[in-house]
């Protein structure tokens, strides 16, 4: 029988070509036709230092990086030894026998790597050497490589044609030595390639995407891991007349300064994670009280404080909800997908817009670094928003009405104080309950714009309901199905919508008899605010600063079925 | 809009500074409407907190814009409105505390951009507003409500300060002396990049220092305050700096540097051969 599904790993020292062999068994497998996901998580240092990178191929979407190993490759012993646990009972063990030799264990056999690259005369082509030995494996067509080779240094420089010439050269060696040590896994199922036109993105490459559609034109930023990419990207981006993308000083100067930008009318963002959220906390606060529109990113990794730069957590949901001081709630979206890294984008921009505010974006480290090959979205289809302007001939007051009211900008006629004190209707400082009541209830008052948000729902009827946010969703999802084939009821629900929720996936929430939580956290952040809209949620918990394995998931969630509602949270 | 406006309730003491220092970006803002032919709109006037963040409460006359924002972080809120629109007319105002202890680590990024706004320090040498604490600029070994037993530290010395970090624009003032005041101001709303006028700008509850500024003849007490004399050549870096060493606190223009180019145009300089990227861009390069 063809397999479907296939998932290879490639551990080692980071610089040793980890993460250039993932993306390129990516690429060549998504030009194929098949859906790719990769997943790396490596220390924070600039060279070496345990990293792996995972690439899971497979006839149908993949919608979680995948538990257990087909294909290990290492580079040194030690990454053998920390991973040739995770390999199936089946899989197969590829060793670099240029760094250390093995004693038979019966699934692993050794290639030389650097020796076989340097023969072809591309020391460079280690990773092709490693793709060609798993493309014997899986017995993946000769011409799926050979063409993702050709097309990827096809760049018109002098010299592609013998680095075209040395990688498949490499290949081919990878592969013939792959024969001779007479193992093979599965034949690969064949692809089927989609009939619409596809993009390999990561999910940062996205959210910069997603900015860029949604009309950015004014980004301040901070280098941070595991954000720094957006920065980079937007840099390179938003050039020209009437855009600016700028490396600041500080996060506190690219918060303020982005403030800065949109007062006078600029679409803004900047990106950053934990740490720099923290150092925003202040202005935040003042954008929410001077009605100043604008995305953060929060590129979440493992907290707090410095926390675990290069790992992935789930753990800034309730300081997105309050980055700040005082009586304010900040819209959240998150992504779940690296596609919809690029739609939450567009939909934190649109909100911001509409309700003339900070909003804040949440992606995580597993997103950010992730490639994966999606639909190219169509732009044509896009809907963009845009605030609400004050465009009359004299001034008028910027706060008086006692919902949203069009914005004044600077250079033109409705001259007004943003002012981060409470404000009278011209924005001048006042400590007048009545006017402190006015403005309070006007601020909130906004919130009700965003209630619209769409959301998932399946099997609606069962009382028990899974419902996951952000990067969780994957795996989430694929736990939810794998307990339907076990033959046991529950409804799905997923939105990136989490504050304001969609009004009617409240209502559906405050119905069921439990919501479980699947998150990235210690303390069950999602599960609490639910539980405070009066939903009865639990979380299921991890915070090793890696991804839900999805079979451990469905069996802690099958558990928690079992115990039925008794001993249940009170809400 | 202060007087037409019954809510707002600030003052400042009677006699404080501030009062000169708002008449005279009164006077530069409306000269600079003239001269460049533009609505008062086209001007903002940013703040932190402070007794100087009420400036852009308190200005009388056609109003700007105004941005009141948090403590300490006026400059980047300015380098957002100027590089958000460099059409528009920038002025910060600020004082010793906002813009040299909590604000201090803005200063010198701004003058490595040469950030285009005129910055208007209000000098005190006291916090004014939470009642009388220490600022980088009290005197060492002054009791305060914060330095019960005198004040330790050496006192920053602003004018050296923005020489040190390259301010590409320097000048000095005396809340007092309104009408000069008001002319530095205006050039430093023309100087092409970050420009400050820095203002002895007395607290008469506080730290009142009128008599040490002004001097007082019947009590012996000579002035601290001069005028930079006429021969002083302000492109002259090394004689700003010899200037602003020197015993006394020198008023007027210490140091333009003639060949100042502003941040806007830094930007527009090393873009100009610079190809942007549409999401349409981005897509086309991760074709599979």
């Amino acid at each position: 029988m063809k397999r479907e599904d296939f998932i290879i790993r490639f551990a080692g020292e980071g610089g040793q070509g980890m993460v250039t062999s993932a993306d390129g068994l990516a690429q060549a497998a998504s030009m194929a036709g098949f859906h790719v996901q990769t997943f790396s998580t490596f220390p924070s240092q600039i060279l070496g230092g345990p990293t792996w990178t995972q690439t899971r191929i497979s006839t149908t979407p993949v919608r979680s990086s995948g538990d257990a190993i087909d294909v290990l490759v290492c580079f040194n012993r030690e990454a053998y030894d920390n991973h040739k646990s995770e390999v199936r009972d089946d899989g197969v063990i590829i060793y670099n026998s240029g760094d250390f030799e093995l004693n038979s264990d019966g699934k692993s056999f050794g290639l030389p790597f650097e020796e076989l690259a340097k023969s072809t005369g591309n020391a460079r082509a280690e990773n092709m050497v490693v793709i060609g030995a798993f493309a014997h494996l899986v017995n993946m067509p000769q011409e799926y490589l050979d063409d993702f080779v050709t097309k990827r240094f096809s760049r018109g420089r002098t010299g592609d044609e013998e680095i075209i010439r040395s990688n498949i050269e490499a290949m081919n060696l990878g592969r013939a030595e792959a024969a001779s040590s007479g193992f093979s896994l599965a034949e690969m199922a064949e692809p089927k390639k989609p009939d619409y036109e596809q993009i390999l993105i990561k999910g940062n490459e996205a959210v910069s995407a997603g900015a860029l559609a949604a009309g950015i034109n004014f980004y301040v930023g901070y280098p941070i891991s595991p954000a720094t990419p957006i920065l980079i990207a937007m840099e390179r981006s938003l050039v020209g007349e009437n855009q600016f993308a700028y490396q600041a000083s500080s996060e506190i100067e690219a918060i303020n300064a982005i403030i800065g930008g949109s007062y006078t009318g600029k679409k803004a963002m900047t990106a950053t994670s934990g740490p720099g959220l923290s150092l925003m906390s202040e202005a935040i606060g003042m954008a929410w009280m001077t009605e100043v529109p604008f995305v953060v990113v929060n590129v979440q990794r493992g907290g707090p404080a410095t926390g675990l730069p290069t790992k992935t957590e789930q753990s800034d949901f309730q300081l997105a909800l309050h980055p700040a001081h005082g009586d304010s709630v900040l819209p959240v979206i998150a992504a779940g997908t690296v596609e919809e890294c690029f739609y939450a984008t567009v939909a934190a921009f649109n909100w911001a817009e509409r309700y003339q505010g900070p909003v804040i974006l949440l992606t995580e480290m597993m997103l950010a670094e992730r490639a994966q090959n999606i639909p190219r979205p169509d732009l044509d289809k896009l809907k963009v928003e845009n605030r609400d302007v004050y465009k009359g001939p004299e001034g008028y007051l910027r706060y008086e009405a006692k919902e949203l009211s069009p914005m004044p900008l600077p250079g033109t006629p409705g001259s007004y104080i943003a002012n981060a004190s409470e404000h009278d209707p011209y924005g001048d400082t006042t400590h007048l309950a009545e006017r402190h009541i006015h403005m309070m209830e006007r601020r909130f008052s906004k919130l009700k714009l965003l209630e619209d948000g769409e959301f998932e729902s399946k099997n609606t009827e069962a009382s028990v309901a899974i419902m996951s946010w952000g990067g969780s969703k994957g795996p989430s999802e694929e736990a939810y199905e794998l307990i339907l084939e076990h033959g046991k009821q529950m409804a799905w629900y997923y939105t990136m919508f989490l504050h304001p929720l969609p009004a009617k996936l409240l209502e559906e929430l405050l119905q069921k008899d439990l919501v479980i939580v699947p998150e990235l956290n210690f303390q069950g952040q999602f599960s609490g605010y639910l539980r405070s809209l009066g939903v009865k949620a639990e979380s299921i918990t991890q915070y090793t600063g890696l991804p839900f394995n999805v079979e451990d998931l469905a069996q802690r969630i099958e558990e928690r079925l079992g115990a039925g509602t008794k001993g249940m949270v009170n809400v | 809009m202060s007087k037409k406006n019954p809510e707002y309730d600030f003052k400042w003491c009677p006699g404080c500074g501030d009062f000169g220092v708002r008449r005279a970006i009164e006077m530069a803002m409306q000269k600079w409407n003239i001269k460049t032919e533009m609505p008062p709109e086209q001007s903002v006037v940013v703040a932190g907190i402070g007794c100087s963040g009420n400036t852009v409460h308190l200005l009388e006359g056609p109003q700007p814009y105004g941005f009141h924002g948090i403590h300490g972080r006026s400059l980047p809120l300015a380098m957002g409105v100027k590089m958000g629109n460099p059409d528009l007319n920038v002025v910060v105002v600020a004082g010793d505390g906002d813009f040299l202890s909590i604000g201090g680590e803005h200063i010198s990024p701004q003058a490595a951009r040469n950030l285009n706004v005129c910055v208007v320090v209000m000098d005190n040498g006291v916090y004014g507003l939470t009642k009388g604490q220490s600022s980088p600029t009290t005197e060492t070994g002054t009791v305060t409500s914060s330095t019960p037993f005198g004040k330790i530290e050496t006192p920053v010395h602003p004018l050296n300060l923005f020489m040190t970090l390259g301010v590409s624009f320097v000048a000095s003032s005396f809340s007092a002396k309104v009408k000069e005041m008001a002319d530095l101001i205006l050039q430093a709303m023309e100087h092409p990049g970050f420009a400050i006028v820095h203002v002895n700008s007395p607290c008469t509850t506080y730290n009142n220092t009128y008599d040490i500024l002004k001097g007082d003849a019947k009590n012996n007490i000579a002035p601290v305050v001069y005028d930079i004399p006429e021969e002083h050549n302000s492109a002259d870096r090394d004689a700003a700096f010899a200037l602003v060493q020197a015993k006394g606190v020198p008023l007027g223009l210490v140091y333009k540097d003639p060949e100042a180019v502003s941040f806007e145009q830094r930007v527009a300089g090393t873009l100009a051969n610079a190809k942007g990227r549409t999401a349409d861009d981005v897509f086309n390069s991760l074709v599979i």
